[in-house]
């Protein structure tokens, strides 16, 4: 009788604390989208933000989060799966391995904001990249490894150990069959985790803020050869991305609309994100379904 | 007794400091199925494992010793474990077919080994499938996942992707332990049937299964090996006190 009793309290506590979760999460992004989403057009999207009329949109902001994203990743991912790898698959159980992961484990807590001053000390002044958008990715990149690296680590290493075997019992090599094997099995994973390391990209502000820059050359969105300063896809030029620009215009914006402008924005930001979410989601089923056969 | 495949001489395994194998010889014949039985912990799984060099994967395990195959010592360091375990087929007590289609699962192997003509490859497929009497339940739908299987077709399916790859020697540990009787009957008959070709060496908790399937019998108790002889000899007349009381359900 008494066990039952306490059962159903713990359960009722449980089942209260998650309700909460989900009314703060419901509570936000409905506010969010109540006051933003009115302000959202097409010419809000695509036009060029005002400094001092209203009317102005985000379009250049929106376009420069999308590129240090695709960026950020192509450098991220790669790096973040070799060291993955090696640290299920390669690494011995030695002092320099747990030196590594503890290494990891700090850098994953590092404040964004340091890891902002880190890249204009060494990306943007010693390297002299500047403030541009590859500075912005290598210290995003600082600061979305560690999550990577965990996360294909933690992939590979739930794998069960028989798949692995199986493959070896082959005659198939170490490496094929981590990719061939493994890989595979532990793509869903690797994909959400992914996808929560893009979010981190697109949702942060504190370290563009002296790496990326907190402006952006008129863009000429006609000009699409990376080496030209207002070319969209150079990558060596200042950029202002949209979590930036929302910061920027709440806190010195001028424009008469400014509040609307980053509501607006800001529903946006959101609205990407979820979207990226559930589109990548999607996609990770339907590639581990492609590759696994299952129906 | 036809011709020896394989033997091991002196085969110790130890796990940190502890000594999980004693220095076990064995000789195991071309065409002879080799039960090795014994209570939990024996050893009896740690010894298959040593003899395709699995245990390698698991960190703190030293192997001493010589297991020789085809006049080569392949506990030595400079042997090449890859292609070694080519020519050792393994079996799981849980089924591990990979996560892909059945006809993949059976390719893999030897498209890697660098089979790539799609004609053999579907030979190879209906070859093993028909060995492991899996064809005519599998072949409408080859492309179909693996996972959809019942366990006993997953087990058999992945009998035959080892046999993909030509092996000589079949390790198989508990194979039937988690099937249904009519699945074991399956796999106790495929294994009657694969004897014509390999080399099959098989541990079991199963005392009808050694007594109904294998050649010969090792009995291993706290890492020996206390006596390895004809099946039929193991369980009638065994020549030592502490096989006759496992064989009799006296502990274990």
């Amino acid at each position: 009788m008494k066990a039952k009793t306490a059962d159903r309290i713990a359960i009722a506590v449980i089942v209260a604390i998650a309700c909460l979760i989900m009314a703060v999460l419901a509570a936000l992004l409905g506010y969010l989208l109540f006051r933003g989403v009115s302000h959202i057009s097409l010419h809000f999207l695509t036009s060029e933000p005002e400094t001092i009329k209203t009317g102005g949109g985000i379009g250049p902001p929106l376009f420069n989060s999308i590129f240090l994203l695709v960026l950020t990743m192509i450098i991220t991912v790669p790096l973040g799966l070799g060291a993955g790898i090696y640290m299920s698959e390669y690494a011995r159980a030695n002092r320099v391995t747990d030196f590594i992961r503890l290494v990891i484990e700090v850098l994953s807590s590092f404040p964004s904001i340091v890891v902002g001053l880190f890249g204009l000390l060494v990306f943007v002044q010693f390297f002299h990249l500047k403030y541009s958008l590859i500075s912005g990715a290598l210290a995003l990149t600082v600061f979305n490894l560690p999550l990577m690296v965990r996360i294909t680590e933690q992939a590979i290493r739930g794998v069960p150990r028989e798949q692995k075997e199986a493959g070896l019992a082959l005659g198939l090599s170490h490496w094929k069959t981590i990719r061939s094997v493994m890989l595979p099995m532990g793509f869903p994973n690797i994909m959400t985790g992914t996808i929560l390391a893009a979010g981190r990209v697109f949702g942060e502000a504190a370290a563009l803020l002296f790496t990326a820059g907190m402006s952006s050359p008129r863009l000429n969105f006609s000009d699409w050869n990376p080496t030209h300063l207002s070319s969209p896809l150079n990558p060596f030029r200042p950029a202002e991305t949209l979590a930036v620009h929302i910061w920027k215009i709440n806190s010195e914006g001028l424009a008469p609309d400014a509040p609307e402008i980053a509501a607006g924005a800001s529903a946006v930001l959101i609205i990407i994100v979820l979207l990226f979410n559930f589109g990548a989601r999607w996609l990770g089923r339907a590639i581990y379904r492609k590759f696994t056969a299952t129906k | 007794m036809s011709e020896t495949a394989f033997y091991t001489k002196d085969l110790s395994v130890f796990y940190g400091e502890k000594q999980a194998i004693k220095k076990i010889s064995m000789d195991f014949a071309a065409r002879e199925v080799i039960a090795l039985i014994g209570p939990s912990g024996c050893g009896k799984s740690t010894f298959l494992r040593s003899l395709n060099r699995m245990n390698d994967l698991i960190a703190g395990v030293r192997i001493e010793g010589e297991i020789w195959i085809g006049g080569r010592n392949i506990n030595h360091p400079g042997t090449d474990v890859v292609r070694l375990r080519q020519n050792i087929g393994m079996v799981w007590q849980r089924a591990n077919p990979f996560h892909k289609s059945i006809y993949e699962n059976i390719v893999f192997g030897p498209r890697y080994h660098g089979i790539r003509d799609k004609r053999k490859l579907d030979e190879i497929v209906e070859r093993c499938l028909r060995k492991t009497a899996l064809w005519d339940e599998v072949k409408d739908r080859l492309n179909g996942s693996a996972l959809a299987l019942s366990g006993g077709q997953q087990q058999r399916l992945c009998i035959a992707r080892s046999l993909a790859v030509q092996p000589s020697i079949l390790l198989m540990d508990e194979p039937a332990s988690a099937l249904d009787p009519v699945s074991t009957a399956k796999i106790e008959e495929l294994i009657a049937e694969l004897k014509k070709e390999y080399c099959i060496v098989i541990v079991t908790h199963n005392m009808y299964q050694a007594a109904r399937v294998s050649d010969r019998t090792g009995f291993f108790l706290m890492g020996d090996l206390v006596e390895y002889d004809n099946t039929q000899k193991i369980f009638t007349n065994p020549s030592n006190r502490s096989t006759d009381d496992y064989i009799s359900g006296r502990f274990g």
